[in-house]
Parts: C-alpha cells; structure tokens; sequence
C-alpha cells in the first residue's frame, strides 16, 4: 500500500497509522493533534456532525499545507488525515502528525496547521441539532450563518 | 463548456451538486452574475472561487471545459 500523507477519508482515522508516517530516526518528538466532535458548543446540544469535503481540492490544500512547513520548519515531516461523513459524539475529525529532531518545532508546526486547515481547506461541518440543522459558516469559528450562508454584506 | 460545483448550504439551496454552463471566455464575477440571476442566489458574493482546484480571484477569465467550485466559509478541523 502506497503512503499517503494527506488524505480525505470516509472511514475513522487510525492515529497510531498517522505516528507510523512520521515516524524516523532523525526524529526526537512526534506531537499529534486530534479533532474530536464537541457536544456542546455554547451551551447548545450537538447530536452529530456530517462533514463534506471537495476532495480532490482538499487533498492538494492539504499538501499545500505540509509544503507551507516545509518552508518555515525543514526539518519537519507531517501528515494529516481528515475524515468525511457523517460522525458522533466524541468520534475523531481529524488528525495532525508531526515529527522533528526537537520538540518545539513539532509542536508549533502542528498548530501552524490545524490552523491553516480552518482557512484553506475546502471541508464543511453541518452540526444535527434536537431542534434542526446547518451548516457551520466561517473558518475560524467566530461567524455562524442562521440561515446556512452569509447574510448580504457579511464580510468573510 | 464550463462545469460548476456547489457545496455546503450553497448546495442545498441550489438543490443540486453541480450543473453544466455553455459560456467560456467569461470572468469567474460574471459567471457569478449570471449564477445568480439564473437560480435566484442570494450568498454567492460572499464565497472564494477555485478554478481547477486552485483558488482565483473574481476577474479570472473562464475556459472552455473548466470546472469551477464555490468555496463557501470552510469550517473543518
């Protein structure tokens, strides 16, 4: 099997696999980042998430990604994988490897991603509500849409 | 031709994951006008643009058989 060190799948994501990508002799640190599916947001009740993806798109911003540490951390090696579908309560969403001779540059390499994956990435959370759905607007989290999209004149 | 994807509430207000333009030769802000006017959009000033999977900007000009996505907010991690 050919390894992958950013994908998009369908199926829950094996965090040991992704330590398994990074992992290598020059490496002193591996830190991971695991995105797991909140019940509540704000004091409202999630009972599922459905996450849905342009794939191929997602795939090369991804990559786009680990080039972007490249540049600013060489001696890092990442992977990501990023599920779709629809998942539960407490289910992982995403998983963020990263390896380096010292620690500090895997620990600030791995944030740098999970937040570039909030800007670039083309993936969409839709939160199942008791009392209905919709789909989560902005990247960063702070702009919801009441309606599932961006009222006219709301700013990204 | 130009083929264009939605997704996300885009989608379910469009009621449809992609639909196929015969227009080339256009920008990416007139195919959006036209869009629009179309299928009676409300949201799609508000949504980045790829052409072929890379992200454009608004006065990029549309190629035959190019295929454009609408990338509203993204909200994964």
């Amino acid at each position: 099997m050919r390894m992958e060190l950013f994908e998009i799948t369908h199926s829950p994501i094996s965090v040991e696999a992704l330590i398994n990508k990074v992992s290598r002799r020059e490496a002193g640190a591996i830190t991971t980042f695991i995105g797991t599916v909140r019940e509540f947001t704000k004091g409202k009740k999630t009972l599922s998430l459905e996450y849905q993806a342009y794939e191929p798109m997602a795939v090369k911003m991804l990559s786009q990604i680990g080039d972007e540490i490249q540049q600013k951390w060489p001696d890092a090696l990442t992977a990501i994988t990023h599920r779709v579908g629809k998942l539960d309560i407490t289910e992982v969403a995403v998983v963020i490897a990263v390896s380096s001779p010292h620690r500090k540059t895997a620990y600030e390499a791995n944030e740098y991603a999970i937040e570039r994956i909030k800007q670039i990435v083309p993936i969409w959370k839709k939160e199942f509500w008791e009392d209905g759905t919709k789909w989560i607007g902005d990247q960063l989290e702070t702009v919801e849409y009441p309606e599932g999209k961006p009222s006219k004149g709301e700013s990204m | 031709m130009i083929t264009v994807l939605f997704f996300a509430g885009i989608r379910e207000e469009v009621g449809m994951d992609q639909l196929q333009v015969e227009k080339q030769d256009i920008t990416v802000s007139q195919l959006k006008e036209y869009l629009q006017t179309e299928y009676q959009l409300s949201s799609l000033q508000q949504v980045m643009v790829a052409v072929n999977e890379s992200f454009v900007t608004e006065d990029e000009t549309l190629k035959d058989r190019d295929t454009v996505a609408f990338i509203p907010p993204v909200s994964g991690g």
